[in-house]
């Protein structure tokens, strides 16, 4: 299907997950990601094999997702924050029992029952493992309704070959905003699960899906196979678009729907002669780091531009490694901020000189 | 153009109702009428009609929404004043309705008053380019959930086919058929083609009764 359709954010999500094979779905309503479960209430049935539950709770959902994922088969849950915290210990298990399986986030304002406007603020929540334990999820941050669906179908490819769970991480803005969409996905990557639970048929011994180790010195062990695995993704997955990065003297650092706002003010900021540039973090984790210590060496400083307190501020200061001055440009609780917002930090980082 | 004293926009979710209806109004108040926009959505958090209030009222059209409208309060509430759209029928009214059959339950309450009166006009938006209707029989079936749910019956059909900021001439002749063929499945005339204020002019004597969109309410971010 090459020609394009007009979908909202979440749509494309739920059929990009689809089209990448994906037939069981378990999820919750929630203010502002309850299209994806719209969609898939009303497709899933028309389509062999597919399932659309919609659970009791949160907590239910994503152990279904596990149940699911241990069988192997491709499967998904999408909320929105104060969801993915109810979810977090579920998704810790699954990490910790090394499932594939897709989690959405479409953020709101938090935190607590916080508000349903677009927000940035469960960054911390997504990169840094969401649950309890030593873990990460692989963590996309699409910045079109394109990428909601074209990072979806990614997502998938990416959580079975690693074999481990992966996020989508949009805003209420991209779940909610309507633009044309291609859906020529590409290739279904299949994977070998021999470790999945699909029955022995009392030909092969029985596989054993599990997160509790009774031996520290295993459990010690399966952390550190774990985290060489995070390291190749480190090394591998890593993702970002530059934006007249070429002889840029301000860095903006921003993902989603606050990297489009960015984007503009850059263009205004080049008007009035002042060259400024924009690194897009498409995976948040891995975090593009060399793409960051490749600007130091040649940027004044940075301006990390968030709808949250500053959260990935951190972790541009990390890649950097604090050589040159990093400033935060925020909105917070639900609120967006404006191109003229974003232009006038670049201005105020401009004066700054070269520190 | 002949207007009738009710105009309600129901269709498909995403098939654009809301700026359709938004623009109706404008163009019954340039005919010197009185009117107001009623937000009966119940489905959608955001991009609804009270991003249009301020364009609104500065041209004295009054808007009826839900004061949770736009905020951070999820309630798929109905203000009161709603029922002055059918019983103060010395003003014209456009009546945006939420989409799909969940959207037009909304409509329910006030469906016996309008088919009462019996001085309405309730337009089917139609958009070939939304993956869930991407053909007559698709949009049909939508049609007949939205009229089952609403409990009145659409009267005309608007063709808003379109790719957003995206949309050429071309997409938007190319489905001049797709709304013909709806219009013989269901014996309902294709009241007007709406297309983004842009494009009016080169589509203009291609394709009859059409209408630009000038107003736009989508909120902007690049």
């Amino acid at each position: 299907m090459a020609e394009k359709v007009l979908m909202k954010g979440n749509e494309a999500i739920a059929e990009a997950a689809i089209m990448a094979g994906c037939r069981h779905y378990f999820g919750y309503p929630i203010t502002p990601q309850t299209e994806v479960a719209a969609y898939m209430a009303k497709r899933m049935p028309k389509i062999e094999g597919g399932v659309f539950l919609q659970a009791e709770s949160e907590i239910a959902a994503i152990n279904m997702v596990y149940g699911v994922a241990a069988t192997g088969k491709r499967v998904m849950t999408s909320s929105s924050s104060p969801g993915i915290s109810l979810k977090s210990e579920g998704i810790s298990y699954i990490a910790g029992c090394d499932l594939p399986a897709l989690i959405v986030n479409v953020q709101r304002g938090g935190p607590g029952l916080g508000g349903i406007q677009p927000s940035q603020s469960d960054y911390f929540q997504a990169t840094r493992g969401s649950g309890h334990g030593d873990y990460h999820l692989i963590v996309l941050a699409p910045a079109s309704v394109q990428e909601m669906a074209s990072l979806t179908f990614k997502a998938f490819n990416l959580a079975d070959k690693y074999r481990m769970p992966t996020m989508i991480l949009a805003d209420g803005t991209m779940g909610q905003m309507m633009e044309p969409v291609s859906l020529d996905m590409g290739e279904v990557e299949t994977y070998e699960k021999p470790w999945a639970l699909t029955g022995t048929n009392m030909e092969r011994e029985h596989n054993i899906v599990n997160s509790l180790s009774l031996v520290p010195e295993e459990l010690e062990k399966f952390n550190f196979e774990r985290f060489e695995k995070y390291k190749a993704i480190e090394e591998n997955e890593a993702l970002c678009e530059e934006f007249m990065m070429e002889d840029a003297e301000i860095c903006i650092a921003a993902f989603g729907i606050a990297s489009r706002v960015s984007k503009n003010a850059v263009i205004e900021a080049r008007k009035q002669g002042i060259k400024a540039g924009l690194i897009r973090p498409i995976t948040l984790w891995p975090f593009p780091k060399k793409a960051f210590a490749k600007a130091a060496d040649k940027v004044k400083s940075f301006i990390s531009v968030e709808m949250s307190m500053g959260q990935m501020i951190e972790d541009v200061k990390l890649a950097t490694e604090c050589k040159k001055p990093v400033t935060l440009c925020n909105r917070a609780g639900g609120m967006i901020p404006s191109p003229e917002q974003v232009l006038e930090a670049i201005i105020e980082a401009n004066k700054g000189g070269d520190k | 153009m002949n207007f009738k004293r009710v105009t309600l926009f129901a269709g498909h979710y995403g098939s654009g109702k809301t700026n359709i209806a938004v623009n109706y109004a404008v163009k019954i108040k340039e005919a010197g009428l009185d009117v107001c926009v009623a937000d009966l959505d119940i489905v959608n958090p955001y991009y609804r009609a009270k991003d249009s209030e301020d364009e609104l009222e500065k041209r004295g059209i009054h808007l009826i929404s839900s004061v949770y409208a736009n905020s951070n309060v999820d309630l798929p509430a109905i203000p009161q004043q709603m029922y002055s759209i059918v019983h103060n029928t010395d003003t014209y009214a456009v009546m945006d309705i939420g989409g799909d059959d969940r959207g037009a339950l909304a409509l329910g309450r006030y469906a016996p008053s309008i088919k009462e009166e019996n001085n309405y006009e309730m337009f089917f938006v139609i958009n070939k380019y939304r993956p869930l209707t991407p053909d007559a029989e698709s949009t049909v079936e939508v049609m007949r959930e939205v009229e089952a749910a609403g409990g009145i019956k659409f009267t005309a059909i608007v063709n808003n086919s379109n790719l957003g900021e995206e949309t050429t001439a071309e997409d938007v002749l190319s489905s001049v058929s797709y709304a013909e063929e709806i219009s013989e499945m269901t014996g309902l005339p294709v009241k007007m083609t709406t297309v983004k204020a842009t494009l009016y002019n080169e589509l203009s004597g291609k394709i009859e009764n059409i209408m630009p969109l000038n107003l736009q309410h989508i909120r902007k971010y690049d």
